[in-house]
Parts: C-alpha cells; sequence; structure tokens
C-alpha cells in the first residue's frame, strides 16, 4: 500500500500531466458550453446543451485520464525504472492495484469538476442519476486501465503521445461520444462490440439512457479480462532493456 | 586460475550459460558458455568491454532473461525466488540516466523499502550513501552522480545478501567515484556478497577480491586481480634519465622494449630483477626509480585479445 499512496503522490505532483489529462476535458467543455449556455435544449431532443456536452467529455475525459495514466508507464520504461521493480518483490498484483487506483484517481478528479462545472452552468439531475452515472462509468472504465497499463508496456515515450490520443479519439468517435450513431447497421453493429459505447450508454444514463443491458455487461467483463490478460503478458514480459 | 571456493546455498553458480538475441542484423550471440562460481562474502568485478556479454550475463543472474542453455543458482535457489524473497539488490544501468520523476530522494528510498520484508532504515542508507544532505530533493533535480548514488540507496535499502552493480559510476566524477567505493565497501564489509560490472580497470583493481574477465561472451580469465596481472608477467620500470641512449637501454638484459617521454623513460621488461641491476650499472644516474607490475589494463589487452581462442588464456 506504500507503494500505492506514493504512486498516487507522483501522480498529483505533475502538474503537466493534471493539467493535460483533467484540465483538457474542462477547457473544451468551456470553450462549447459558456459561449452557448442560453440557448436552451439541443434541436429535437430537450436535452440542455451543458448536460449534453457535460456528459460527453465526462466519457471522453476518464477515458483519455485512464488510458494515459497507464501510458505513463512507458516513461518509467525508459528510464530502466520498470526493471528496477522487476528485481523486487513487489507482485503483479500490487504493480496493477497501484496502477489501477491511480488512474482512477485521475478519472473521479477529471469527472468531479467536470460535473461541478456542469452544475455552475445550471445542470440539474436528481440525485438518483447523478449516482447510476457515475457508478456504471467507474466499472465501464475498468477495461481503459487495462488498456493504458498494456500500452505503457508495449510503446516508447515517442509512440505513446500519438498512439493513446489517437485510439481514445477513434474509439469515441466510434462509439457516439460526440455524434449519436444510428440504431442499426455496421457503425452500430461494432459500436456495441466496444466497451467505450458501453462508457458512452453509461453517461446518458442522465440524458435519457437505460443503461447497459445484458450485453452491455458482457461487453464491458469480457473486454476487461481480455485487456486485464493483456496488461499482465505485457508487464511479464516487459523484463529487457529499452 | 579460478578460485577453488566452496559454493554452498549462500553463493552464486552460473553453470554454461548462454544467450542469443535475434536482430535485424542477423543472430548476437551475447553469451557463449558462462561458468562462474562466486562464494558468500566474495566482492567480483566482471570485467571487459562493452559487448562482452557482462549486462546478459547479469540480466541472467537477476532473472530479466531466461538463459538459451544453462543453469542459475543465487542463494541456492532460482534467481526469481531469491528476488522474491527479497534478497537480491541490485543497480541496473539506466536509461538516459534518469529516475522516475516527481518523489523526493527519501520518498524514493522509503518506496523502496517498503517493497521489502526486512529492509534497513532508510535515514541509515541516506548517510551511507552520501546523500542525506539532499534528502529532500525531487528525483529530476539531481545530478547525473546523486542520480547514481540514490540507485546505489534504492539497491542498499533492502539489505540484500546479493549487491549486483552494472557500471555503478557511470556518470560520476572522481570524487564522486571514491565516495561511492568507501560506500561499497562498507556495505560489502557486513558479511555481503557483492557482484559489479565495470570497464574501469582500476575500479577492478581497488575494489574486488577477484575478476572474471569477460570478451565476446566468453570468460576469459578469472581470479585475483594481482594473479591475472602476473599472468601477463611484465613489470615496468619508470625513472627519470635526462638525454638516455635509448638503444643502449634496449639492449639491457630483461627489457622488452623502451620509451621516453622527455626527461623520463620507461622500460617495459620480461625479468625486471635482471633489467634494474643493468640499468643501474649503465646509468648510475637515473633517478625516481619506480618498479610496477603491469597494469591490469595490460593483462586485459593481452588477455581479451584472443578473441576466439580463450582456451589459450584459461588453460
Amino acid at each position: 500500500m506504500v507503494y500505492t499512496r506514493f504512486e498516487l503522490l507522483r501522480t498529483f505532483r505533475n502538474r503537466r500531466f493534471l493539467l493535460f489529462s483533467v484540465g483538457f476535458p474542462l477547457i473544451i467543455y468551456a470553450l462549447i458550453a459558456i459561449p452557448n449556455r442560453n440557448d436552451g435544449p439541443l434541436k429535437g431532443t430537450g436535452i440542455p446543451l451543458a448536460l449534453y456536452f457535460m456528459v460527453s467529455l465526462a466519457s471522453f475525459g476518464t477515458m483519455m485520464a485512464m488510458v494515459s495514466s497507464g501510458a505513463r508507464i512507458a516513461g518509467e520504461r525508459s528510464t530502466g525504472w520498470t526493471r528496477q521493480l522487476r528485481i523486487t518483490p513487489l507482485t503483479t498484483r500490487a504493480y496493477f492495484r497501484a496502477k489501477i487506483l491511480t488512474a482512477y484517481a485521475m478519472s473521479i478528479v477529471s469527472i468531479a469538476l467536470l460535473f461541478a462545472f456542469g452544475i455552475a452552468l445550471g445542470v440539474r439531475l436528481p440525485a438518483v442519476e447523478w449516482l447510476q452515472m457515475t457508478a456504471l462509468m467507474l466499472i465501464g472504465l475498468l477495461p481503459f486501465a487495462a488498456l493504458g497499463i498494456t500500452l505503457g508496456h508495449l510503446l516508447n515515450v515517442d509512440s505513446m503521445g500519438p498512439a493513446s490520443g489517437g485510439l481514445v479519439s477513434l474509439l469515441a468517435f466510434l462509439s457516439g461520444t460526440w455524434f449519436p450513431i444510428g440504431a442499426h447497421g455496421f457503425m452500430h453493429g461494432l459500436a456495441v462490440a466496444l466497451p467505450s459505447y458501453w462508457l458512452v450508454q453509461a453517461s446518458h444514463v442522465s440524458i435519457g439512457g437505460n443503461g447497459w443491458g445484458s450485453t452491455g455487461w458482457l461487453v464491458v467483463v469480457g473486454w476487461t479480462i481480455v485487456l486485464t490478460a493483456a496488461a499482465r503478458y505485457a508487464y511479464r514480459r516487459d523484463t529487457k532493456r529499452v | 586460475m579460478a578460485t577453488t571456493t566452496t559454493i554452498d546455498a549462500t553463493g552464486i553458480r552460473l553453470t554454461g550459460l548462454t544467450k542469443s538475441f535475434r536482430t535485424p542484423q542477423g543472430v548476437v550471440h551475447a553469451v557463449r558458455g558462462v561458468d562462474i562460481a562466486i562464494a558468500a562474502g566474495e566482492t567480483v568485478a566482471l570485467l571487459g568491454p562493452n559487448g562482452a556479454g557482462k549486462s546478459t550475463t547479469i540480466d541472467m543472474l537477476l532473472g530479466l532473461t531466461r538463459p538459451d542453455a544453462g543453469e542459475v543458482t543465487v542463494l541456492g535457489r532460482p534467481p526469481r525466488e531469491a528476488v522474491d524473497a527479497g534478497l537480491v539488490g541490485a543497480m541496473l544501468q539506466s536509461g538516459g540516466g534518469q529516475l522516475i520523476r516527481d518523489l523526493s530522494v527519501r520518498e524514493l528510498v522509503t518506496m523502496m523499502a517498503s517493497l521489502y520484508p526486512d529492509p534497513l532504515d532508510v535515514d541509515e542508507v541516506l548517510a551511507l550513501t552520501g546523500i542525506e544532505d539532499i534528502a529532500r530533493r525531487r528525483t529530476q533535480k539531481l545530478s547525473g552522480g546523486q542520480t547514481q548514488r540514490l540507485r546505489f540507496a534504492a539497491a542498499l535499502v533492502s539489505d540484500p545478501k546479493l549487491l549486483v552493480l552494472d557500471e555503478p559510476t557511470v556518470a560520476m566524477d572522481v570524487e564522486g567515484r571514491h565516495g561511492f567505493w568507501t560506500a561499497m565497501r562498507a556495505f560489502a564489509a557486513r558479511g555481503k556478497t557483492v557482484i559489479f560490472a565495470t570497464h574501469y580497470l582500476e575500479e577492478a583493481d581497488a575494489y574486488s577480491d577477484r575478476a572474471v574477465l569477460m570478451a565476446h561472451g566468453r570468460v576469459v580469465a578469472d581470479g585475483p586481480t594481482t594473479e591475472i596481472r602476473a599472468r601477463v608477467g611484465t613489470r615496468t620500470i619508470r625513472a627519470t634519465l635526462p638525454d638516455a641512449d635509448l638503444d643502449r637501454l634496449r639492449a639491457l638484459a630483461g627489457v622488452l622494449s623502451v620509451e621516453s617521454h622527455g626527461a623520463a623513460v620507461s622500460l617495459r621488461c620480461a625479468d625486471s630483477d635482471a633489467a634494474i641491476r643493468g640499468l643501474l650499472r649503465e646509468q648510475p644516474d637515473a633517478r625516481d626509480i619506480e618498479i610496477a607490475s603491469a597494469g591490469l589494463e595490460e593483462a586485459f589487452l593481452k588477455l581479451t585479445g584472443f578473441e576466439d581462442e580463450p582456451g589459450e588464456v584459461t588453460g
């Protein structure tokens, strides 16, 4: 647990990382929502714009925070730190626990700030919807914690930024973060197989969504298992000099 | 010859280790049959030029790399088990000489200590490695030498039975090196086994009980540094001798070659006893005379020169 504590400390001390992973979604939200805050609901939906973009950015921002937290491992590897850890009795489980909790801490800060910002801009929701949305999102983020760790162990410092940024943007786009995707057809079929789609659905609880049915749970749990196995494999084989 | 020591469950044994890597340029045979046995409490230098296979050997010793063939036993068990039991501390070669950032020196050492069952006191380790004055500084603000000393502290804090140091004094200045080795000896004196890789010959000479010379993935010599130097068998006589007749010096019994640097001459000798008698007879005005056995450097060049025929030198 001391190891986890220091990992958290390290992450929150890195102002540049905090600014980009937590501040970035806030800035986008401010740029979209503030100029349009008096425009009334989005056309044809009745959903206030401040609410719609708050939940969109919550799913995008947390996905980004999860993946980029794990991706920081690429930097640690380049200093030989990962190899150093491999010659301590630290277990894979304890290592993953520290990395996942750190990523969650970033995501929770990101969500809290966005929601506070949303409330300041007039978003009002029943308490049960805040809770349901947040709880489902936190579960939906699990596969992304594992994805971040996997990428951090597979890629190097130079490719990490573009790879994680590009992947998260692509997933966000395919999963209907920005524009709703149709209810049928190939794009829909692809989207429902992605964990990011269900993360977006979790955030949409507050705008009339249905949360997850059995398909949603299956996809999220399935990806969590697959990506955790991938992360474990990537960590275990990552003993070479970089 | 290899020191005859009994290796029981407290020592280290590398047997018939080989390791090859596939690279875009073809297969690299990094280690091709290494046998080393080290007794508990020994301080052993693993010496050799870049590409000799030192780091690959160390990686196999620590369980970071699986050998293609051969066996590693650390304190009577496979390396991974020894590591998991917290018996091994290591200072690995670093990428770009950095450490993870955003922790203070004390925090990093405390974090490392927390991973082990029975660590040393953090303050004691900071004092031993001479970094208590920078304990509050962030890791990203350290000089190269300070970073190395922090790495050393991180390797020591677990109070390991075996300490492995891969080129530990890279990036240290002369003073830093001296301080480092003083600390290493203080730690080794607690009955620890220490293995360090270096390409600084003087470090092996000054700080190890025994040197294992590696070249081209093989052990080309193994023994006390004095023995390795004696194997080359030459000594050098240095003296101040203005206007010396170099040809006459060359003709002296026991002299192999002569060099002069201004008023200083140096005579490389196969038989320094005969040579010094001759020198004093012929040149009674020679001053400041020194006789030294060949540096390890010379031994090293001679021994590693036999690239793929180590049998000739290891016997």
